[in-house]
């Protein structure tokens, strides 16, 4: 069953397909002819590339994902050797690299797919940002020259108990590259942790964020994705402990023939736990594609709930596909609040109207209208310097659309 | 001296039942510096005829012409109109996620100029103009219409009205859903755009509450998509005692 969203008699004349349910249960929501879905939690996962099937493209997966484009790092051959990377001396925090063996390492969460395992059967050193204290400035660490051969990654970011910090990790340059990272927040840390994906345009990258979030922390994660051919992160948030809380962001832009991908997972396993996943995207140009899927999982361990996932979606031409996939299990009658919303649509008429009549062109009124779209994510994390320099990229890729 | 023509519109729109004819035959002129009150029921076009003349796709014109100066109004796209001196204060502002009043406020003032305003002056006029309509200096932060009040959207379209100084203001129920305190700013607001740049104005409006703070040189009764009596305030006094019912006994019932 779904109601309209709020703004769906102004959608339903724009030709816009609005979707925004209330609470699914998982045993009533599909039909007898379906195989009934899995619950996300008991998803197949594994450290090992040899314990996954191959990959056919037809998995649930990966039949969104151009997987032919993407066969060196599901299973080729990986370097998984430590890479240059470049970052500021902030107190309170560091930077190293740590063997393979590394007690921390898979704290946070285990692949549940084949190039994630192959990145994790692969990597030799593992890059450890650690934060302990207040830590006022932003520690951006960028990679910039990982080059064209395939590659698997590996990240541990630590936020010690009852830290604060803002940790940037900035892609760029050329890349072929499969990674995981992991997010570990202790009781009372609150972290901020933005994944930019400014790669050049032939890049190829697929990420697992695997983030677990402890007693009464909270992570603000987010997921910019603007550069390379096939971008596909991929956050998971494990609301371990009580009180634990997580506000997901994502923002996307792709232009022709871009494939710009994120597969969201929300693991709600404790007592008053909160999470909020708001994603926003554009597509611009002739197989221009995104594919963002929320998994929200309320298990019995969490009573007293407070969730909501949304995605939106602006078509700027012909030629584009967004897929845009909720789905939201509940196990436990006891919650706070819990739903979704989905929307891909095209410009809103009314909008530039508006705008036209106040003298504004046709081309700087689209432009307005996309940037305050996009901005309003960008503007959550806080960081002006940061914030401004992401605006600008947006408007140098707005500056294609004219 | 600026004159707005408008002769014979015939103004159609596509709905789900098929093509529906709104106006039906409009004639006005509005000189530089003339207020004409546009008054009549629910229904009858006043809408359709503001927006016809703001340019919004929707509205198909089927006959008749709308002239600035004798330019034709109706080959010009929504904003070479606006840059060419009209505006419209809209009955239903819509919100612009992400867009900020400032942001708005200077791109639109850019825009009509056709260059960008001197950063400190301007800074200076916006807050100025802000506070004679007692908006908050924090609405300029704000995203465009984003959680306004009635009363602050409406306040925002006269600030508009203020800051860009068109030749001709067409506003659209502007009193409706105000407070008489909301009300007097923005008559105040119309009064001083008037008084200060020689505007024509088109007010529309359902009741003679607003004639009240903005005297009307000329009121025109619209029934049905049609001026059906013009005259001058005297009119408007007319209909606040007798209503709109004697306009509209030929109407079919329920129409
Ligand atoms: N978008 C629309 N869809 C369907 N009917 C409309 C639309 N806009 C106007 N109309 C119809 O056209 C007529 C005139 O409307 P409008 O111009 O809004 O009148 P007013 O502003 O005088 O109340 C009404 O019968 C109204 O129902
Ligand atoms: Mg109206």
């Amino acid at each position: 069953m779904s109601t309209s969203t709020t703004d769906s008699t102004a959608a339903e004349r724009l030709g816009i397909r609005a979707h925004s349910d209330g609470p699914v249960v998982r045993a009533s929501a599909a039909p007898a002819s379906f195989v009934p879905v899995q619950t996300r939690s008991e998803r197949f996962a594994s450290v090992h590339h040899a314990d996954f099937a191959e990959v056919t493209g037809f998995e649930a997966e990966w039949k969104l994902t151009p997987v032919d484009r993407i066969r060196s790092l599901i299973d080729g051959e990986l370097d998984g050797s430590a890479y240059a990377i470049m970052y500021p001396e902030v107190e309170g925090t560091t930077v190293e690299w740590i063997p393979r063996d590394d007690p921390r390492i898979g704290t946070a969460g285990t692949p549940e797919e084949r190039a994630s395992a192959n990145a994790w059967t692969n990597f030799d050193n593992a890059l450890l940002i650690d934060v302990s204290g207040e830590v006022e400035t932003a520690l951006t660490v960028t990679r910039s020259t990982l080059g064209d051969a395939p590659r698997a990654g590996h990240t541990i970011i630590t936020a010690q108990p009852n830290s604060s910090a803002l940790v940037v990790l900035d892609s760029r340059g050329g890349a072929t590259l499969t990674e995981n990272v992991e997010i570990l927040l202790a009781e009372g840390a609150h972290l901020t942790v933005v994944s930019l994906q400014e790669w050049d345009a032939p890049a190829l990258h697929l990420a697992s964020h695997f983030a677990r979030i402890g007693r009464n922390a909270q992570l603000k994660h987010f997921v910019v994705s603007l550069g390379g051919s096939v971008v596909r992160v991929n956050p998971s948030a494990h609301l371990a402990e009580e009180g634990s809380d997580t506000e997901l962001f994502g923002v996307y832009f792709a232009d022709a023939d871009q494939h710009l991908e994120q597969r969201v997972y929300v693991h709600h396993d404790a007592p008053h736990s909160r999470s909020r996943v708001t994603y926003k995207g554009a597509l611009n140009g002739h197989g221009a594609r995104t594919v963002w899927v929320g998994d929200v999982l309320i298990a019995h361990s969490a009573p007293g709930t407070d969730s909501y996932e949304q995605n939106r979606n602006l078509v700027l031409s012909e030629g584009t596909r967004a897929d845009s996939i909720p789905n939201l299990e509940i196990e436990t009658g006891d919650i706070v609040g819990a739903g979704h919303a989905s929307a891909t649509g095209r410009f809103d008429d009314e909008h530039l109207f508006y705008l036209q009549s106040r003298g504004i062109t046709e081309e700087e009124a689209r432009r307005l209208v996309v940037l305050g779209f996009l901005s309003e994510i960008i503007q959550k994390i806080g960081e002006p310097v940061l914030e401004q320099r992401l605006l600008a990229a947006l408007e140098a890729e707005l500056r294609a659309v004219a | 001296m600026s004159t707005l023509k408008i002769t014979d519109l015939k103004v159609s729109i596509e709905t789900d039942q098929g093509t529906k004819h709104i106006l039906k035959g409009v004639d006005l002129t509005l000189n530089e510096g003339e207020i004409h009150a546009v008054m009549g029921p629910n229904g009858s076009g006043k809408s359709t005829l503001a927006y016809t003349i703001a340019g919004h796709p929707r509205y198909k014109v089927e006959g008749g012409s709308i002239e600035l100066d004798g330019e034709n109004v109706l080959a010009m796209s929504v904003d070479a109109r606006a840059r060419a001196g009209l505006f419209l204060a809209m009955q239903y502002p819509v919100e612009i996620p992400g867009v900020t009043v400032s942001n708005f406020l200077r791109t639109a003032k850019t825009a009509i100029v056709g260059e960008a305003p001197a950063i400190r002056p301007w800074t200076t006029t916006v807050r100025e103009a802000m506070k004679n309509l007692r908006m908050d200096n924090e609405f300029s932060a704000r995203n465009v219409n984003e959680g306004f009040s009635g009363g602050e959207k409406k306040r925002h379209e006269i600030l508009q009205l203020e800051l860009l100084q068109p030749k001709f203001a067409v506003l659209d129920e502007t009193d409706s859903g105000l407070d008489v305190d909301a009300l007097k700013i923005v008559s105040e607001g119309v009064n001083r755009a008037h008084d200060t740049t020689g505007l024509g104005i088109l007010l529309i409006t359902h009741y003679t509450r607003i004639l009240r703070y903005i005297t009307p040189d000329f009121v025109h009764v619209f029934v049905d998509g049609r001026v059906a009596e013009e005259g001058g305030p005297e009119l408007a006094e007319r209909l606040e005692n007798e209503g709109y019912d004697r306009f509209l006994v030929d109407q079919p019932a329920g129409a």
